[in-house]
């Protein structure tokens, strides 16, 4: 009986930490709902992604590719998130748009740049990885489109990001 | 009787002053200001004006922080002209300086204003000055009555009537932001939207004429330089390349406009021939380069770039092309305004994680920190180098803000909504 409960209570605890990762994903899915725009005009597309998607179910399409503090190289993360986009992306033809952001640190210009530098190491990515560069467009926006707000290390880890499109 | 009544009417529409989105507040001062009485100026006529002109003069001279003007509350007399100052009563009270003036219907039913600026200590009267200006104009004339007296008393030209550019945003839903390109006098007043976009606006610049900007939008949802004409309004797009178009600067002969594309790759500066809008690649780096500023002889431009690994100010002169590093304290030095002496220039300037602006002497090369706020940016100086302003942050909001070039003067401009960034000092517009 003990036993049993203990194995419970685990259980329970497991469920609260995976609803809990859940959330964190719905919220930051959430985030870019509204902006996951790409997939919408081509119907075809959508029936193969979903048929991609019944194979791995676990795979969940992440849009933002987040980067280190003056940073333009993809972390492990960003490039596993990148990964399950390639190998959707390589069904597809549409043009695609890489928009890169920087935190508010540091001068505007100079965060454009960086913005850019981001956006074209991930589509240098893409391009390695079989995609059609000339379907590709990168847009940097630097520091002028933040999606988190104030001055914490979590505002600005979360602007300084590659969306996209 | 019938006539004062119905220009007191048409002065209090004329003169209605316009909704300002800066104030001022004056954080912290000169140790020793010169103290200085602006007596209300007398009106002739019998009637009053919206604008005061005196209470605009005292502000004037009190923001550049090297005067402390006397409280009227503290006045012993209101004198209008120099028979009726009791040079005594002021000398009792401390003060250095006295401006009179008077006020009163000239030709065309112009205002006029008379005014005298008297020395206390020798009891003599150090400037006589007589202004003119149509009745939409009182604040134009009192920023003139302020340039002549900052003049007489500092030997520098006064910069009162300036005009300053800026970019504001505010958040309209969850992350989307509505930015406004704005200009308005140099004390904050007579504001007026010049552009309107929900996609960013970044980097205006003056031409040195004062007569065009130039400056970032993404309104094409790509960025783009655009030239705008403030005299006939109109607009023309200047670039529209694969990559960044960003941070327009105008050669000081107003003929060429330096600027950073990546059309090829990396972020390299360009300088485009205004006329012909031919452009010639100044800088070839695979690093960043961005950022241009001249230097004030037109024979080299000053730039930002990472090619050393941090961000740090280079020069490169535009005949032979040579490049070299100017900047060398610190690991973040970035976005160079050259001061109009040609003798330094301030920047950007990390220190401990902390943002701040920077003058550094060519001379010495030494470097000298002029904010203690942190994420300072983009230093814009003004036209007799007397001050620069910035952008700061200030209780969470994009806030304007101004120090001295000696770093003794602060004040913060607060604006009323959103963030304000970017602000850009105009040149000398009028003489």
């Amino acid at each position: 009986m003990k036993y049993q409960s203990k194995l419970f209570l685990g259980v329970a605890l497991a469920g609260a930490l995976l609803t809990g990762c859940a959330s964190n994903d719905t919220d930051s899915s959430g985030q870019t709902s509204d902006m996951n725009t790409y997939s919408e005009p081509t119907q075809s597309m959508e029936s193969d992604v979903s048929a991609y998607e019944a194979q791995e179910p676990e795979v969940v399409l992440e849009n933002i590719f987040y980067f280190e503090f003056d940073q333009a190289t993809l972390t492990a993360e960003a490039r596993r998130n990148l990964d399950a986009q390639i190998a959707r992306l390589q069904k597809t033809t549409g043009p695609i748009r890489l928009e890169g952001h920087a935190d508010e640190r540091g001068t505007r210009e100079y965060n454009m740049a960086l913005g850019e530098r981001r956006a074209n190491s991930v589509a240098d990515y893409m391009a390695i990885n079989g995609i059609a560069r000339y379907r590709i467009e990168t847009v940097s926006y630097g520091e002028e489109r933040p999606i988190a707000f104030g001055q914490s290390e979590s505002a600005y880890s979360k602007n300084r990001r590659v969306e996209l499109k | 009787m019938r006539k004062p009544l119905i220009i007191t009417l048409f002065l209090l529409l004329w003169t209605l002053p316009s909704v300002a989105d800066l104030t001022i507040e004056i954080n912290e001062g000169k140790d020793d200001p010169v103290p200085i009485a602006v007596v209300p100026f007398g009106w002739k006529a019998g009637v009053t004006l919206r604008e005061d002109v005196a209470s605009i003069v005292e502000r004037d001279l009190h923001r550049s922080g090297l005067f402390e003007p006397l409280s009227r509350a503290d006045m012993l007399s209101r004198p209008a002209n120099a028979n009726e100052v009791y040079y005594r009563d002021w000398k009792s009270l401390g003060v250095d300086y006295v401006v009179v003036g008077e006020l009163s219907f000239g030709r065309d039913n112009n205002l006029v204003a008379r005014y005298e600026l008297l020395d206390v200590n020798t009891q003599r009267s150090i400037l006589q000055g007589e202004e003119s200006q149509s009745f939409d104009k009182v604040r134009f004339l009192a920023h003139t009555i302020s340039d002549r007296i900052y003049e007489k008393l500092t030997n520098v030209r006064g910069a009162f009537r300036t005009q300053l550019l800026y970019v504001s945003a505010v958040r309209e839903g969850d992350n989307r932001f509505r930015y406004r390109l704005l200009k308005s006098d140099i004390d904050g007043v007579g504001e007026e939207v010049l552009a309107d976009s929900m996609e960013p606006i970044l980097a205006p610049t003056w031409s040195p004429d004062g007569k065009n900007i130039a400056y970032v939008s993404f309104r094409t949802t790509r960025p783009a330089i655009y030239l705008h004409n403030l005299q006939t309004g109109q607009r023309k797009q200047l670039t529209n390349f694969r990559g960044l178009n960003g941070a327009p600067a105008f050669s000081p002969d107003g003929k060429q406009l330096a600027m950073v594309l990546s059309k090829d790759g990396s972020p390299d500066i360009y300088v485009m021939d205004l006329a012909s809008q031919s452009l010639k690649k100044v800088t070839n780096h695979f690093a960043i380069d961005t950022e241009p500023a001249w230097a004030p002889d037109g024979k080299s431009i000053y730039f930002t770039s990472d090619r050393g690994g941090k961000p740090q100010i280079y020069r490169v002169e535009l005949a032979s092309g040579s490049v070299e590093r100017v900047t060398f304290e610190g690991d973040y030095n970035a976005r160079a305004r050259i001061l109009g002496d040609g003798l330094g220039l301030v920047m950007v300037h990390r220190v401990q994680g902390r943002f701040h602006i920077a003058v550094q002497d060519f001379k010495r090369n030494r470097v000298e920190i002029l904010t203690s706020t942190d994420l300072d940016e983009s230093p814009s100086v003004a036209p007799n180098g007397s001050m620069l302003l910035y952008s700061t942050t200030y209780n969470g909001k994009g806030v304007l803000a101004a120090v001295s070039v000696d770093g003794g003067v602060r004040y913060r401009l607060p604006s009323r909504f959103g963030d304000v960034r970017e602000p850009a000092w105009s040149p000398f517009l009028y003489e």
